[in-house]
């Protein structure tokens, strides 16, 4: 019997990020927390490293515990978690006070959704936060230089 | 297009089941459906049903996509089976669930009355005060087209739970109210007949209402019917927000129009053709 | 209608560290681009320059303002992540006493330090 032709039906690397099912603002909401909790974890240590300067320790000047690359590279992770964090936290105030949803009108197929009305923010907002990185990256990579 | 018409192709269907008396968890069963172009994935249930496996359990009813009945997870995306040829999502093997954030009755069936008892909660009803005229109406309420259109998208929800199977908050969070109340909740409040938004805001402004939305949109991306519930929680939040910072704009409410002959005539429209029955 | 008000001041607070971190950020890790904040020579965040700042009265009341709004902001947020875990109302209650402890106390100690670190730099010039 002739070999039955098979389709590969496989997705891929796509299929590791919800194989596509998934929005991409779903994907946003779940960095968005992601770096809020790398944020709020490396603030609260901070709050605490930063206030003994008042008794002359600085743990994180040259020859501070803190001055080692490992932590230096941790807080250009957490600026860049500050940096996406921030911005698309902009688009969230716009997004949930109803100012980038559009108004409601009466649905006609093809549906369109609020989603594609506030993704142009959504872009912009990227390149926002792109253009803050890469502002923080270069002073980063002087320094690691 | 239509060459394809008699051609018969074997998708599989990957279809849940699950017997709460016999069965401790859901498991998966493969039944081979001869697929034609344009059959729904309800008309492959059917033939499931007639063929292959009479003991297959599912909820439908109309089978064009306006009851509500037949939400299922089909590949991964909660929608309706009626709305959804097969061809169009799976060439070989198709992935039949039932809607997830649910318990599971048996089979595909979900138990829906957590989320109508979420929606009841939310008054979903136009409530007024004034008891004596809705007892013995004297008009109608005259609402503009404007003013119509500030909730008429909403009304368009079928209760079919697809955005509540959805929700990322609802897969941990059982209470939260979820996209359907909350939306149905909202197209109330925005309906200028109605005169309940207080009361509703203190259960969509509580710990498990609005502010759990966190616009993850993926209620507006399941909805059948273009309802766009995240849409709606949006305009909710903003609604709370601006009540509690005392910024709402107060809305006139529904003039009435009162009973024949007491309104006035719009010019624009023609007088009626004169009587010719009972002259 | 606590969620309300709660998550108003929320928001309100993420705009506050929206302007306040933006301009942290910009001086601790954008100070050799921009020069701002950057008064003494060497890395803006060396022990020369951070005195440098304690030694205003500008920077002192910004972190205290920053360190108020981020704190409420970030551990209002943890709670929202945490309830939406599923907890009962008594795991609610112990969750939310903990949190405005931390809160509160992380406050106090940070106030201080920003305050004596403005004492101890501010008379030196």
């Amino acid at each position: 019997m002739a070999e039955l032709k098979r389709h590969d039906n496989r997705l891929g690397v796509w299929g590791w990020l919800g194989g596509g099912r998934w929005g991409i603002e779903r994907y946003a909401y779940i960095l968005h927390r992601l770096t809020g909790l790398g944020i709020l974890f490396y603030f609260l240590l901070h709050i605490v490293v930063t206030s003994l300067r008042a008794m002359q320790i600085y743990l994180w000047t040259e020859g501070g515990f803190f001055h080692q690359p490992v932590f230096k590279v941790g807080e250009y992770l957490v600026f860049s978690a500050f940096a996406y964090h921030a911005f698309n936290g902009v688009r969230l105030i716009l997004v949930e006070l109803g100012l980038a949803v559009g108004k409601p009108f009466e649905p006609v197929y093809p549906y369109k959704t609020s989603l594609s009305v506030q993704r142009p923010l959504f872009i912009v907002m990227m390149i926002l936060a792109a253009a803050f990185l890469a502002a923080g990256t270069i002073e980063f990579l002087g320094f690691v230089e | 297009m239509w060459e394809n018409i008699d051609k018969v192709q074997e998708v599989r269907f990957h279809v849940s089941r699950y017997s709460p008396e016999r069965d401790s968890k859901p498991y998966v069963q493969v039944f081979p459906v001869p697929v034609r172009e344009g059959m729904t994935v309800l008309e492959g249930l059917h033939y499931i049903k007639e063929n292959l496996d009479s003991s297959l359990v599912w909820r439908y009813s109309c089978r064009m996509g306006v009851c509500g009945s037949c939400g299922m997870l089909l590949n991964g995306r909660p929608t309706l089976a009626c709305n959804t040829q097969i061809l169009d999502i799976a060439k070989t093997d198709l992935t039949v669930a039932p809607l997830p954030n649910f318990d599971v009755m048996r089979d595909l069936v979900p138990d829906l009355a957590t989320m109508f008892k979420k929606h009841i909660a939310n008054k979903p009803f136009i409530v007024r005060q004034d008891d004596a005229e809705q007892n013995d109406p004297s008009g109608e309420y005259f609402q503009t087209p404007e003013q119509l259109e500030e909730y008429l998208q909403f009304s368009y929800c079928i209760k079919c739970g697809c955005c509540m199977a959805a929700c990322p908050t609802l897969a941990t969070d059982s209470e939260y109210l979820g996209p359907m109340p909350l939306t149905q909740g909202y197209r109330y409040s925005a309906d200028t007949r109605d005169g309940a938004k207080k009361d509703r805001m203190k259960v969509s402004g509580t710990g498990h209402g609005a502010f759990r939305c966190h616009y993850a949109g993926e209620c507006s991306r399941a909805c059948p019917k273009g309802v766009d519930p995240a849409k709606a929680i949006q305009h909710l939040k903003r609604q709370l927000v601006l009540d509690y910072l005392h910024l709402a704009k107060q809305r006139k409410p529904c003039a009435k129009q009162h009973g024949p002959g007491k309104g006035t005539r719009d010019p624009k429209i023609p007088d009626a053709p004169a009587k010719t029955v009972g002259v | 209608m606590r969620e309300t008000k709660l998550w108003t001041w929320f928001m309100l607070a993420g705009l506050v560290i929206l302007i306040l971190l933006g301009l942290h950020m910009t001086v601790a890790h954008m100070g050799g681009l921009t020069g701002v904040g950057v008064t003494k020579a060497g890395d803006s965040v060396n022990e020369a320059n951070s005195q440098a700042r304690d030694a205003t009265l500008f920077y002192p009341v910004v972190y205290v303002i920053l360190l108020a709004a981020a704190l409420f902001h970030g551990l209002y947020g943890l709670r929202v992540i945490l309830f939406e875990l599923g907890l009962s109302s008594t795991t609610q209650k112990a969750v939310s006493a903990l949190l405005l402890i931390v809160g509160v106390g992380l406050f106090g100690f940070g106030t201080w330090g920003v305050f004596a670190a403005h004492a101890l730099y501010a008379g030196r010039g």
